[in-house]
């Protein structure tokens, strides 16, 4: 485990001296994450001047949700697209058999060898506006809360990393996938909103099959002290089955892959 | 130009491209599809304001005014996108651009016919929203003026020559810069909110719904969206008419120069 965390810090230094090396990307970054948060809280703003709740949550509960929304986005565009455009390039051009004949374990560093922290400026977009959210909030959160959101976030990390994964497994299968990728990414804007906007059949797909509600509205939920024993540890469970399906399904593919050449 | 093909007339020539264009669009067929499915935020935007006025209307929007709006949103979206900039920047980038540059035919005017020949199917995407809108909105949620309705498809092709225009000239840009593809997306990012995409414009607040009148995103989306809903007159039609072009007609000129500029440099580069 420990030998993984020092990896995990060689990867990530690695990817943050080559960041440097893109100082413009890195500010345009930074001022493209300012406009597009701007658009994600937008909606919320103009129905907030209309109605005092929508769904039940106020205008601050809400910009939780966003905030949470912008945060794991900038996971996804930071750490996990990079991930996944560099192994389906691996696979495209035959490459990956070098990567996996490295002594560590290969989900691991699929994940790992493309970080883009200049991507991931959406996370400085999203504690701003968890900032924002709290602030008029004007309530104390509690130690306890915190520490539960922490964890659902992370969950919801390990989540929206599987899901990738298992694209990438698709990959294996069909090559063409990066527009896959694009399609999962667009999905998940939909995670924006808190979960009650949702009705009828979406709002169950939304919480079992591409779990958004469990991913930004959870988190925003056990911060406000609101998200029972129940549904926070089924979240938890559902971040584990998630695991675990995608490594089945990685090392089924990694064990069938017979490179370009087989 | 072999001396048939140099004798054949325009027309056939062109046809002849949109052949082209619409079997290479055909044979990637799946991957159309796919791409086409990334645009689904007007469904989440639908989803949230019928949500919100299922306790009264906000405005004029009822309900299903907003599904109207939303479900038109989605068709102008897949009649009049394109891929150009994407396809341009990659091309800049990895020196494909050669074998385009060596046909007798602007590059600009190749594309578009590319583009244009993914009409038949970017149809068959349009059809069942179309007939969703038209279950939705009713009759008395579109306009009844025969002339609106004349105007309707100069302003959708309008819709389409502003944002392919703008396409151009951002990736030209990638002559220069690497990051062409950033000015893109900050295109798109201001898009979403100053075109109507995400609220419509008219619920916007007084001073952004001011700053969207001069900039050019309404005229991509809100202008055919507004006159197939009714929710304008003739006169202002007109009006966003002549706006769209002039926005066209600006980022041409700019596409030319910077084309004209970035080809010199681009040539020193390829020797």
């Amino acid at each position: 485990m420990s030998r993984y965390l020092r990896l995990l810090g060689v990867q990530l230094r690695a990817s943050l001296a080559q960041a440097a090396q893109y100082r413009v990307d890195f500010l345009l970054g930074a001022l493209l994450s300012v406009f597009w948060s701007g658009a994600a809280v937008t909606p919320l703003l103009v129905v907030y001047t209309r109605r005092p709740t929508l769904g039940g949550w106020t205008r601050p509960e809400a910009l939780l949700v966003v905030a949470f929304f912008t945060l794991l986005k900038g996971v996804i565009q930071g750490a996990i697209e990079p991930s996944v455009t560099n192994t389906v390039e691996h696979l495209r051009k035959g490459t990956l058999d070098f990567l996996l004949l490295k002594p560590a374990d290969a989900e691991f560093l699929v994940s790992t060898t493309r970080l883009q922290p200049w991507r991931a400026t959406d996370l400085a977009g999203g504690m701003v506006l968890l900032a924002w959210a709290l602030h008029d909030l004007a309530r104390p959160v509690t130690l306890a809360a915190m520490g539960a959101a922490l964890c659902l976030v992370g969950a919801a990390t390990a989540i929206l990393h599987s899901l990738w994964i298992l694209v990438v497994a698709l990959a294996f299968v069909t090559v063409k996938v990066d527009n896959l990728a694009f399609l999962l990414g667009s999905i998940y804007d939909a995670a924006r909103w808190p979960a009650t906007v949702w009705r009828g059949a979406l709002a169950w797909v939304f919480t079992l099959v591409i779990p958004l509600a469990v991913m930004t509205t959870y988190p925003a939920l056990a911060l406000l002290g609101r998200l029972d024993l129940a549904h926070g540890l089924g979240a938890l469970a559902l971040a584990a089955a998630f695991v675990t399906v995608a490594r089945l399904v990685w090392t089924r593919s990694i064990r069938n892959y017979t490179s370009a050449g087989g | 130009m072999s001396e048939a093909a140099a004798r054949l007339p325009w027309g056939s020539k062109a046809l002849a491209l949109l052949r082209v264009g619409l079997s290479s669009a055909v044979a990637y067929r799946g991957e159309f599809f796919v791409w086409i499915l990334t645009t689904n935020m007007p469904l989440v935007m639908l989803a949230l304001w019928t949500r919100v006025a299922a306790d009264g209307p906000v405005g004029r929007f009822g309900a299903r005014d907003f599904a109207a709006y939303f479900l038109g949103a989605l068709l102008v979206r897949f009649l009049t996108g394109s891929w150009v900039v994407w396809e341009m920047n990659f091309a800049i980038r990895d020196g494909s651009l050669r074998t385009r540059l060596l046909r007798p035919l602007h590059p600009f005017l190749h594309y578009a016919a590319d583009n244009l020949a993914q009409i038949p199917l970017r149809l068959v995407v349009a059809a069942p929203i179309a007939l969703a809108l038209g279950l939705v909105a009713g009759p008395s949620r579109l306009t009844h003026d025969p002339v609106q309705w004349a105007l309707l498809p100069v302003t959708l092709a309008g819709a389409w020559a502003l944002v392919y225009c703008a396409m151009l000239a951002v990736a030209t840009l990638a002559f220069f810069a690497e990051s062409a593809l950033s000015v893109w997306e900050l295109w798109m990012a201001l898009g979403y909110v100053l075109s109507g995409y995400l609220v419509p414009i008219e619920l916007l607040p007084a001073g952004m719904r001011a700053v969207a009148a001069w900039l050019p995103w309404r005229y991509t989306l809100a202008l055919p969206l507004d006159t197939l809903l009714g929710h304008v007159d003739r006169a202002a039609t007109l009006r966003g008419l002549a706006a769209q072009l002039a926005w066209t007609a600006t980022f041409l000129i700019a596409a030319r120069a910077l084309w004209t500029r970035g080809l010199k440099r681009y040539e020193s580069f390829g020797g």
